[in-house]
């Protein structure tokens, strides 16, 4: 039953298509948990959804501070989208400080709901405000503005329940969240499970939350301040079974899944690092899947013990963020000389230094490319949305078995919170990944050959316990074939040519440069990683409106896809949008000596898609 | 696990790989790496389960030289890359080599851990007390004054004790010995390989060119028995060539050298490498010769569970109340819907 058949006097029901609504307030506000229960019952509901979470780098920063202020935004929507939207709908702000730094992204006419009981003299101290801005005509004359005493209502709603202030005014985000359930017509049912799953030991602040919830589904409902409310029905996705799932989630699930599909046990260590720490929590949790978790010392311990596992015929995996893969340079390096198979995930962050610890960027392709001492080459792939980093996560793993190496994996803060609905998939139609270990030594009686190379220049992966094949590798330079230790000049100049060959080898094994829009035209908009969604929807923007713009999306950055050359020369121009300095557009003009132009972000937030259909506009137009 | 199964009778020499080595002449390394081949076929475990990992210096030569599995890794990383590989591999031996620098300079951090968490480890630190690999600067064990290529007036840079760090860490294991006193090195190794647990050994061992010498103390035959004090469990601390030397605890509780005639044999300080309180331990950690006689042998060895052992158990508990784990559920879990 939806809350609108309760009401005494309906107000109308208007369709949209889509919305984007974003929750922000105080760190302590459950602005987290609101956005996350809104997208849940959304995705349920069948809508297409992309989230968009937003915290501040310090865990505590002063309540009702600019800098403690958390948001939430999400959009969810009748047909596909890929992002979580440029401009705001409808702001949920909870106090001053929220809606002072939320209030731009909120379109001219849009709604914005306010708990104006957080409106007091210090709050506005604190957000730094002179004057109450709900005063304030600039805003009452360009939003639709509802003043709302959520503080009020909420403990209202919960009297009797023996809860204390403090207590009460934890349950505010369920008014809040009950209100806008209201105003889009959710189903709020979902939400009332969750809370009484969650709240299964503590009954009172279950039925606290359930309360808090239906007084702001009342609210919405009796009170006449919203003349319409809105229905956005469910997007037509292609049939099957969906989750929501982010980034960080998605890479966990493939880490469980890999032991099945390689018949080995996973070994992941890392280290807690903003945003990657999640990927550690989750395989934790997973002990019976055949994974096993280290939480290291440090990064170097993280990605070093990873390749002794890894020597021991375990699937090793280190993930980090920029800071902590800078640390693991040294080691990463190790893995390429000892020709070992590891997969390296870097959570891109903003940098340099600690940087931006919470917010997106994409600026460590080229650490990823190079950061390391000599000539030290490694397949390179980036999951383009948090569904994909399952994908790449079993891809990286298939290339670096299958070619003995260590292979990065880059995502970035935005894909790895953010999620999107995905398409679950069946074990059984996910690809085995072949894993071989020798178990003879060499029938002739000659010793073992640790660095004899196949076809594709591989060596065998032997592992301890294989009796015969008893051997030693390290980072110093080796002989080729014997792995015996070697400093002649001209080995050193064959063992560095092979190191590379072998990663140019990955090429053959990787799917063409697929491209979106036509094959040759004016512009080729080339993009990696987090920023697919923003591009893809300004692309496809760009050709509704007549222009002749295609979209080519890399999955692999080094090697590049064997027809990437081709690609970029059938278009006039080439355009590299980037959340960096223009990092691959660096890497795409060395290597294909085309003059490829950039647009480029650093600011911690992904693209809008307004601005990158402005920076098409341009490109075309230069 | 059946011991029933025949081990082919190996020797020392079935543990040499065919690597020339490559020490300086004279250099500690090799009586070390000798006694290691002596011990290594009495062990009970197959030569393709042990590994041995280094980090750099001329110690972590060392896994080249033997013909078992081995990871000859980077500066400081060695046990670091040796937890992995023992936590993948319970099933394996797996042994650290590494040096006074690569233990406790660059990889202080690695050490510290592995020790606290008891993982079931060998490490033999060569301790030379100077930087032999990159020619002749000070080391974090090299004593207050000593000239060497980065200290020509002298070290101002205090010394540290590894086995007093190891104690301090938590050690399961502790023990000293010496490159070339051929018989108490074997004894300390099998003692090593036999704890269940990170069993952590200093070698003095001499580096012929750039630290010649230095541990002259504990090798010259007509002095050592004086400098040293040879610890044997449950025994009183007695030393000396004439064994008329003693060690009791002062009125405050402080060691004292005595004559042991003029005591009573119980009123010395008694050798008990099981104690759960490590303060003895580090106490006999902190006898550094000249100021005093300095300990040789095991310091301690007490049981605790492993880390390897612990991780492994737990998983084990989690299958046993979880049952293996099903992928297609675990995919299908969170917020689910059907789009039809
Ligand atoms: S430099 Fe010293 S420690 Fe290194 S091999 Fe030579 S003698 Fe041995």
């Amino acid at each position: 039953m939806t809350a609108a058949a309760l009401a005494a006097q309906p107000r109308p029901l208007e369709s949209i298509e889509s919305v984007v609504i974003r929750f922000c307030g105080d760190s302590g506000d459950g602005m987290q948990l609101a956005g996350t229960q809104f997208t849940n019952v959304s995705a349920v509901f069948g809508n297409d959804v992309s989230t968009l979470p937003d915290f501040p780098a310090e865990i505590r920063a002063p309540a009702g501070s600019l800098a403690g202020v958390s948001g939430y935004q999400l959009c969810f929507s009748s047909h596909e989208i890929y992002t979580p939207g440029d401009e705001v709908d409808t702001l949920v702000a909870m106090n001053p400080a929220a809606l002072k730094t939320n209030l731009g992204d909120l379109h001219s006419g849009g709604t914005l709901i306010v708990n104006e009981d957080a409106f007091d003299k210090s709050s506005l101290a604190k957000a730094q405000y002179s004057t109450n801005p709900l005063a304030d005509s600039r805003i009452t004359s360009n939003y639709r503005v509802h003043n709302v005493p959520m503080t009020r209502l909420t403990r209202d709603a919960v009297e009797g329940l023996g809860l204390s202030q403090r207590e009460a005014d934890r349950c505010k985000n369920f008014f809040a969240l009950g209100l806008v359930y209201w105003l889009y017509d959710r189903d709020p049912e979902p939400t009332r499970h969750w809370i009484r799953d969650k709240f299964a030991k503590k009954p009172q602040f279950a039925e606290a939350n359930l309360r808090a919830l239906q007084a702001g589904i009342n609210y919405g409902d009796s009170t006449e301040a919203f003349a319409v409310h809105y229905r956005v029905p469910p997007a037509k996705l292609a049939p099957g079974r969906y989750r929501k799932i982010t980034g960080n989630e998605a890479l966990a699930l493939a880490m469980a899944t890999a032991p099945r599909l390689t018949g080995k046990d996973v070994f992941y260590a890392g280290y807690p690092i903003t945003p990657a720490s999640d990927i550690l929590h989750q395989l934790s949790e997973l002990k019976n899947f055949g994974v096993k978790t280290f939480q290291a010392e440090d990064e170097i311990a993280a990605v070093t013990s990873a390749i002794g596992a890894a020597f021991g015929g375990a699937i090793a995996v280190t993930g980090s963020s920029g800071p902590g893969i800078a640390l693991k340079g040294e080691g990463i390096g190790l893995a390429v000389m000892t020709e070992l198979p590891l997969v390296i995930i870097d959570v891109q962050r903003g940098g340099p230094s600690t940087g931006l610890p919470t917010k997106t960027e994409q600026s460590d392709l080229l650490l990823a490319s190079f950061g390391r001492n000599g000539d030290c080459p490694l397949p390179i792939l980036a999951a383009q949305s948090p569904g994909d980093c399952f994908t790449m996560m079993l891809e990286a793993l298939r290339i670096a078995v299958g070619f003995m190496t260590p292979v990065f994996l880059l995502t970035d803060g935005y894909i790895a919170n953010g999620a999107e609905p995905w398409a679950i998939p069946k074990l059984a139609d996910l690809h085995p990944i072949p894993v071989h270990h020798p178990a003879e030594p060499p029938t002739n009686g000659d010793p073992f050959q640790p660095y004899l190379r196949d076809e594709h220049l591989v060596r065998p992966w032997a592992i301890p316990g294989t009796a015969g094949l008893e051997h030693r590798i390290g980072g110093i330079e080796k002989a080729d074939v014997t792995g015996n230790i070697c400093y002649d000049a001209e080995n050193h100049q064959h063992m560095t040519r092979i190191r590379a060959q072998k990663v140019a080898n990955v090429a053959a094994a990787i799917p063409p440069q697929p491209v979106d829009g036509p094959a040759s035209g004016d512009l080729l908009v080339v993009s990696w990683g987090g920023t697919f969604g923003a591009v893809r929807t300004a692309t496809t923007a760009a050709r509704r409106q007549g222009q002749s713009v295609a979209h080519a999306h890399l999955r692999y950055l080094n090697p590049f896809p064997a027809n990437l050359g081709e690609v970029l020369r059938s278009y006039r121009r080439v355009l590299v949008p980037e959340l960096n300095t223009g990092q691959l557009r660096m890497l795409l003009r060395a290597t294909f000596l085309v003059d490829a132009i950039g647009f480029n972000k650093v600011q911690g937030k992904p693209f809008l898609v307004a601005e990158l259909v402005s920076a098409i506009r341009d490109a075309l137009e230069a | 696990m059946s011991l029933s199964v025949e081990l082919p009778v190996l020797s020392p020499k079935d543990f040499a790989s065919d690597q020339e080595i490559r020490w300086c002449p004279r250099c500690g390394d090799y009586s070390i790496l000798a006694q290691v081949k002596k011990i290594l076929p009495n062990l009970g475990v197959p030569r393709e389960k042990l590994v041995f990992v280094s980090g750099i210096g001329c110690s972590s030569r060392f896994p080249y030289y033997l013909n078992t599995f081995g990871v000859h890794g980077i500066h400081g990383r060695a046990p670091a890359i040796a937890t992995g590989l023992k936590l993948a591999r319970p099933d394996l031996q797996v042994w650290v080599v590494t040096g006074d620098g690569d233990a406790l300079s660059i990889g202080g951090n690695h050490i510290l851990h592995a020790i606290r968490r008891n993982v079931n480890l060998k490490v033999l630190l060569f301790n030379n007390q100077i930087y032999g690999l990159t020619k002749g600067q000070y080391s974090p064990t090299s004593p207050l004054g000593q000239k060497t290529k980065s200290t020509p007036y002298g070290s101002v840079d205090q010394p540290l004790s590894p086995l007093a760090v190891a104690i301090g860490a938590g050690a399961t294991f502790a023990a000293r010995s010496v490159d070339i006193d051929i018989q108490h090195l074997t004894m300390v190794l099998e003692r090593a390989a036999a704890h269940e647990g990170m069993a952590f050994v200093e070698i003095y061992q001499d580096c012929n060119v750039f630290n010649s010498g230095a541990f002259e103390f504990a090798t010259d035959k007509n002095a050592k028995q004086d400098n040293c004090i040879y610890l044997e469990h449950g025994k009183p601390l007695i030393f000396g060539k004439e064994r008329n030397k003693g060690v009791r605890l002062n009125g405050k509780g402080m060691p004292e050298i005595v004559t042991v005639n003029g005591i009573a044999r119980d009123d010395l300080l008694f050798h008990d490498e099981t104690a759960d309180d490590p303060s003895q331990a580090f106490r006999l950690a902190q006898m550094r010769w000249p100021d005093s006689p300095e300990p040789l042998g095991v310091l301690r060895a007490v049981a605790r569970p492993t880390f390897d052992g612990a991780v492994t158990s737990q998983i084990e508990q989690v299958q046993a109340k979880l049952g293996p784990g099903d992928v297609d559920a675990l995919l299908d879990g969170g917020e689910t819907w059907e789009v039809r």
